[in-house]
């Protein structure tokens, strides 16, 4: 499989940069796997996993909390908000996102800002049961 | 003339003050080097950002799209959100920023217009307050702050936003410190909003009219633009800190120069007269030898 270039990066750094097989991102309409040579895409991201292939032996896994996702001709970048490798993840961390989300949802006024918090804390339950913790 | 005590008294506090200003220089160094190294690992996300913005922002037609990209149509109400430190003792560093600012307000304020100050820092507040008191509608203290994180911009852009959105102001200009190196932090002015967008001439109008969107174009520039203020605010705030240590840095460098000067001056006076006072006596001491 051919190779494409792939960059991640948060507000505080850049997490990754070079050359992968496929990047499976989740987007808000639903997971996506990036190949080389996609027809160019924006989309927003929805807390959740990137899986990263860079090899049929080499992979990994980092968690995103929203941000977006753009493919272009010269590859894929995604600009998530809070991006943490899965193996620095704990259940702490994902119970204090959680606790957060609930006090947004709280402090959220009006219909649209309550649907979007609702929206993210439900993502953020899914998250923690797929991840087992 | 002083006495050699006076002189000795003085020689040591100068010694105590060079002290702590050699001790300020190194620990500005340490701090600059984290600062520096943040401020670095922003910059790809935010030239990722501007980026983006070029493509998605190219996509839509000129003039439509939601009011941060286009303004409010107006340029009647001005903010102007002034970063700067929260401590002194850092050269030219707080008053450049201060300055860039005054000239624009002055600028503005001729022109008729409404002026609306922010404040980031403290000590851009104690300057501006003395002239612009009215003017001023915020101060961010962010001195409790040890590593700015995205949060804490995060927080600022929130706030600019939502004032926005209140219809509160026109036209929105960031003021911080570039840095360039540990001599040279350049006084920066940078619009907020409306956006400004770099034109990317290169890429074409045929090769972004295959972008597709998820959820719409719409969406996402509803939700990237406010995010890109954050990040321009992120960004001014680590350029602002490691320009803040590198100023301080030089600033204290100085102040222990001079301060090893002064007591080589100060020194040399002291064992001078110390020997005038020997010779003095020694003098002394023969003449009555010899007057016996």
């Amino acid at each position: 499989m051919a190779a494409f270039h792939f960059e991640l990066v948060s507000p505080e750094q850049l997490l990754f940069s070079g050359e992968v097989e496929s990047v499976a991102i989740p987007g808000v309409e639903g997971q996506m796997t990036i190949l080389r040579d996609h027809a160019p895409v924006m989309t927003t991201l929805k807390p959740g996993i990137v899986e990263v292939e860079e090899s049929a032996s080499k992979k990994s896994r980092i968690f995103v909390r929203g941000g977006f996702a753009d493919v272009a001709t010269g590859g894929l970048t995604i600009l998530a908000e809070v991006a943490t490798p899965v193996e620095q993840l704990d259940a702490s961390k994902i119970t204090q996102e959680i606790k957060n989300a609930q006090e947004d949802l709280a402090d959220a006024s009006g219909d649209e800002a309550k649907r979007v918090a609702s929206e993210k804390l439900d993502q953020l339950n899914e998250l923690k049961t797929a991840l087992g913790l | 003339m002083p006495s050699l005590k006076d002189l000795r008294n003085r020689i040591a506090s100068v010694k105590a003050t060079q002290k702590i200003t050699k001790a300020m220089q190194m620990v500005a160094a340490a701090k600059l080097r984290r600062a520096q190294t943040a401020a670095e690992a922003a910059r790809p996300y935010a030239q990722r950002m501007g980026a983006v913005l070029t493509n998605v922002a190219g996509g839509i037609a000129p003039g439509s799209g939601p009011a941060l990209l286009t303004g409010t149509g107006k340029d009647q109400v001005h903010l102007l959100v002034v970063c700067t430190g929260e401590r002194g003792l850092c050269g030219a560093f707080n008053t450049a920023i201060v300055r860039l600012a005054r000239d624009h307000i002055n600028t503005l304020m001729g022109q008729g217009k409404t002026v609306k100050i922010l404040c980031v820092g403290k000590k851009g507040f104690d300057q501006l307050k003395r002239q612009y008191e009215k003017q001023i509608i915020g101060v961010e203290d962010l001195r409790s702050v040890r590593n700015i994180g995205f949060a804490n911009a995060d927080a600022i852009g929130k706030k600019i936003m939502h004032m926005f959105e209140q219809g509160e102001f026109d036209v929105c200009t960031l003021f911080f410190s570039r840095f360039r190196s540990v001599i040279a932090q350049i006084p920066t002015a940078n619009q907020l909003i409306p956006a400004q967008i770099a034109v990317n001439d290169n890429a074409g109008a045929g090769a972004q009219a295959a972008y597709e969107a998820e959820p719409s174009q719409e969406e996402i520039l509803a939700t990237l633009l406010p995010r890109n203020i954050s990040v321009q605010v992120f960004t001014a705030l680590l350029e602002n800190m490691a320009s803040f240590y590198g100023s301080q840095m030089s600033a204290m460098d100085n102040a222990t120069r001079n301060a090893g000067e002064m007591i080589k001056k100060q020194t040399t006076l002291y064992n001078r007269s110390r020997q005038a006072m020997i010779t003095k006596e020694l003098i002394e001491i023969i003449s009555g030898a010899e007057a016996l």
